[in-house]
């Protein structure tokens, strides 16, 4: 695995123990993304308006270890939140960060929780 | 091992080769072919298609590197000049020599030139080769420079001969043909149906004159005339030959083979000549007496020598099917059976109809039970279903006449290809009957026309086929229950036209609206999200600056997305057209922000390296030059390319330049399925490769030829001729036209080429829905594009100058910082990204 990849894991709500204060609502568009610093992270934020839920992943795909997630196209395939990379199109899972369409690696996911107009990004450290 | 040594590289001889190496066994043999000709086989029957294309890449029957994939040696460019049939040797006109265990003989025929006098003379040519068709086209050339309305004769009426002249009428020459008979297509054609494709063709322009026999050719050098009798004489400046084949049999004869009477390779039924270990195919074997010049019995004629030397058994039958379909300078012309019937053998039912230069004939058994024959001119769709219920011997109504009436007028629709045995041969070229079509689609072999096609071969002879094929696909398809879906994506039931209708009609403006009112419940993906705002930037003449979440990749950020998520940038140039100030200005930005730059495929300027935070910056200086979006990132219109034209070019027949300019600058902006490019050539020696192009205008004298549906990429394809010798202001009404009606109608990323090979009914329709205006719409489609054309706004300064735009162009949104995962290493004096790992 690269690098920069092993930067990034899959946090679980009930590991989080720090809350980052990323942006104000307003600084994401509905139903799609916009990236985030946090220390030497890149996290790619998406407000899913439609499913009225916040995601977070890492802004890395893993094919070709570009920092580009954020600024690609959400939706759902068969039902599950997705995001699909904007460079070949490779589809993840926003809840799990699964591969949907390949067999990339899956990208890692963190909690995000929504406080007076403002996102947090929960991290575990 | 064993060596064949196949002598002649035609249609007939490339197919005993690819029937050859698809048989188990061959791999035992080596192959060895001779072509004297310097390409390898091309599809003969097809030939005037090169007047049309000049793409003798086109025509060709496989590349080089088939023969070489197949193990099979092809050596061209070398007659063989004797067979040694005692020492089982060949030799070579450069006198080389080979063995052989099996020689076939595939030598095919040559154009018989009559002995007329003076047949030597310059400007008299046969039409034979791609070489012959050169020579002709050259010579054209330079009789059109001296005389403008130059006349081209062809010298017989027959099939090939009336090809000739639809080849000497799109050279420009004014075409005449010249039979000995007293009708046209005479081995085909009866006197009535032969009268009405006479009138056809003469309304069309083509100058007929029947029962004359040439004397001689008149003229000092070159030709200039053609005496027929006293004081009855054409005056030509150039004339075809086409009366006739005559098989090449020298090499038999030189070996003392038996030999027909008026020539051919006499063979029997497994196509062995009086040498067991020499076969003859195609238009060099006599067989039962005759020379079969259709490719279909030639094609059988390979497949049986195949078996037969690899010991299997099959023959040749006693009838051969001579039934035959073509379109001929846009008339259909078919018969099939017996054309020609003695009454005493049964009856015949005609339908004629002068005025729409129709005629129809079925000959029936006395019984009225079968059907034994018949000719169609003027619309052969019958020609499928009649010839198959012909071949298969299948019952008919009791009322014949319902076979060719029109629908409606006591005609019925008689016969569905399903009712077809499955031992029906659909496809006469490749022997493909309706069971092997049905089967590949059951098996799941194939799942669409492409498929069945590329499986089964069916179609990629002669194409009379093509529309049996199509129906039997579709058909077998429903049965199995297969619909052929082609929605967009899992979240809509609709393709992108119905999509079209609805944000049209319910005027919606937010990709929301229209999933909430017509998608399935789910929540939209990067397939139809682009699409629906396509459609909305097309229906509204808006930008890509709305709802920028769900623009496709490039569209969100108006720029091109590169391999490390950096940006390119390409300002528009219109028509390539620049100022020496404005090149400055280009390579000053570009030097400053550190850009590695290269002029693009369509004659514009790329900067490449740009990060998401810089994009409006260099964009600002860049408007502040003069410049503007030159939507290299949309599904729009590219560039319109250009060569100089007249302006400065001393053979330019128009102004190219500006025109070119004119064009980029009416389409600039527009969404459409796919990405659009124009050209523009001042002549025809088209340095714009307008041809390439979805839309191309090529000068010529007294106006502009539109062609349309070309492109480069995967499938390269040359556009086809849409009008010919309009003005710019009916251009431009074309243009309209034509892009708006494939902006209503494709599927979604459908190049106009493909858009167009789908179009039912294919230019012919095209150009009536767009000329003709047979579906009442082109005052819309115009209304609609001039629409778009007045709402034009460049989106990169209509986001620099709004900030709420803007906010988008950064990489972080909380941080001012670039992306620091960008690692650029050097390259020939400029920078690259670090390769991929």
């Amino acid at each position: 695995m690269e690098e920069v990849q092993k930067k990034y894991k899959t946090t679980k709500l009930k590991d989080v123990n720090f809350w980052f204060k990323a942006a104000p609502v307003n600084a994401f568009p509905k139903d799609g993304g916009a990236c985030i610093k946090y220390k030497n992270l890149q996290i790619a934020v998406f407000n899913f308006e439609r499913l009225n839920k916040w995601y977070a992943t890492q802004n890395l795909s893993p094919e070709k270890q570009e920092m580009v997630l954020s600024r690609g196209m959400i939706g759902d395939y068969k039902g599950t939140p997705m995001i699909a990379c904007p460079l070949h199109k490779k589809t993840f899972s926003l809840e799990t960060g699964e591969n949907l369409n390949g067999d990339l690696d899956p990208i890692a996911v963190y909690p995000v929780k929504i406080e007076n107009d403002f996102v947090y990004v929960g991290f575990s450290e | 091992m064993k060596t064949i040594i196949v002598i002649g590289n035609g249609m007939v001889g490339y197919k005993f080769c690819e029937k050859f190496v698809a048989k188990k066994g061959s791999e035992n043999y080596k192959v060895l072919v001779f072509g004297e000709e310097p390409r390898p086989a091309y599809d003969r029957v097809h030939l005037s298609e090169y007047f049309e294309n000049q793409d003798a890449k086109a025509l060709e029957l496989a590349p080089k590197e088939w023969y070489k994939e197949n193990n099979i040696e092809l050596i061209v460019n070398e007659r063989v000049s004797d067979i040694h049939r005692a020492s089982k040797k060949i030799t070579t006109v450069k006198d080389r020599k080979f063995s052989y265990d099996y020689l076939v003989l595939a030598t095919g025929s040559s154009a018989f030139v009559p002995p007329i006098k003076g047949v030597e003379k310059e400007g008299v040519f046969v039409y034979r080769t791609i070489e012959d068709l050169e020579g002709m086209l050259a010579y054209a050339a330079k009789l059109k420079d001296k005389k403008p309305n130059a006349k081209a004769a062809v010298l017989g009426g027959g099939l090939l001969g009336l090809e000739a002249g639809k080849a000497v009428m799109d050279m420009g020459l004014e075409p005449h043909i010249v039979e000995f008979a007293p009708k046209l297509m005479p081995r085909q054609l009866d006197s009535r149906s032969s009268q009405v494709l006479q009138l056809k063709l003469e309304s069309i322009g083509l100058n007929i004159h029947l029962s004359k026999a040439t004397n001689q050719i008149l003229g000092e050098k070159a030709i200039t005339g053609m005496e027929f009798g006293e004081d009855d004489m054409l005056e030509v400046d150039m004339l075809v030959v086409s009366a006739g084949i005559r098989p090449r049999d020298e090499l038999g004869k030189s070996c003392n083979l038996e030999m027909g009477v008026r020539g051919g390779i006499v063979v029997n039924n497994k196509m062995q000549t009086s040498d067991k270990d020499i076969y003859a195919i195609g238009e060099v074997a006599l067989y039962n007496q005759m020379i079969y010049g259709l490719v279909a019995p030639g094609y059988d004629m390979a497949g049986i020598a195949v078996n037969q030397i690899l010991g299997e058994d099959s023959l040749m039958p006693e009838e051969i099917d001579m039934s035959t379909k073509l379109k001929l300078i846009g008339v259909d012309v078919a018969s099939f059976g017996e054309p020609f019937m003695p009454a005493s053998k049964g009856h015949s039912i005609i339908f004629e109809n002068k005025t729409q230069y129709l005629y129809k004939r079925i000959n029936v058994s006395l019984d009225g039970k079968s059907l034994l024959g018949g000719i169609l001119v003027g619309d052969a769709t019958d020609y499928s279903m009649l010839h198959q219920i012909y071949l298969n011997g299948m019952t008919i109504p009791e009322d014949p006449a319902q076979l060719i009436l029109p629908a409606g007028e006591g005609g019925a629709s008689f016969g569905d290809v399903m009712d077809l045995p499955d031992e029906a041969q659909i496809c006469s070229c490749e022997s493909v009957t309706k069971g092997q079509i049905c089967g590949v689609i059951e098996s799941g072999e194939a799942t669409d026309l492409a498929d069945v096609v590329g499986c089964t071969k069916a179609g990629t002879g002669c194409g009379g086929c093509k529309p049996m094929v199509k129906d039997l696909t579709e058909a077998t398809l429903k049965s199995l229950g297969i619909e052929v879906k082609d929605t967009i994506c899992e979240h809509f039931d609709l393709n992108r036209q119905d999509l079209y209708k609805i944000i049209q009609v319910k005027g919606y403006k937010k990709f929301n609206e229209v999933l909430d009112n017509h998608g399935n419940g789910g929540h939209g993906c990067e397939l139809c999200k682009p699409v629906v705002a396509s459609l909305m930037a097309t229906i509204n003449a808006d930008t890509a600056n709305e709802e920028y979440a769900i623009q496709d990749s490039n569209d969100r950020f108006l720029a091109n997305i590169q391999r490390n998520g950096t940006y390119s940038i390409v300002p528009r140039i219109p028509g390539g057209e620049i100022t020496p100030d404005k090149l400055i200005a280009l390579g000053e930005i570009a030097k400053k922000y550190d850009l590695y730059t290269k002029v693009t495929g369509g004659v514009r300027i790329d900067l490449f390296g740009a990060t998401l935070n810089q994009l409006p910056i260099i964009w600002k200086e860049l408007i502040e030059h003069g410049f503007e979006s030159g939507h290299a990132y949309g599904k729009s219109l590219r560039t319109v390319k250009t060569c100089v034209g007249s302006t400065w070019c001393r053979y330019g027949m128009d102004e190219s330049v500006s025109f070119g300019i004119e064009l980029e600058n009416r389409y600039r902006g527009i969404r459409a399925p796919h990405k659009i490019k124009g050209g523009v050539s001042g002549c025809i020696r088209e340095c714009a490769e307008a041809r390439g192009k979805d839309f191309g205008l090529i000068a010529v004298e007294g106006g502009w030829n539109l062609y349309v549906g070309g492109n480069g990429g995967a499938t390269p394809r040359h556009a086809e001729l849409l009008a010919e010798q309009i003005d710019n202001e009916t251009v431009i009404k074309y243009i309209d036209r034509y892009l708006m009606f494939y902006m209503r109608t494709a599927k979604p990323l459908q190049r106009t080429a493909a858009w167009q090979d789908r179009l039912e009914g294919g230019m012919d329709f095209l150009k009536e829905v767009i000329i003709e205006d047979k579906l009442g719409i082109v005052d819309d489609l115009e209304k609609e594009m001039q629409t778009l054309v007045n709402k034009f706004e460049c989106e990169w300064t209509q986001a620099i100058n709004n900030p709420e735009m803007m906010k988008r162009f950064s990489h972080f949104v909380n941080s001012e910082e670039e992306d620091d995962n960008l690692v650029f290493v050097p390259m020939r004096e400029q920078k690259m990204p670090e390769p991929w790992k």
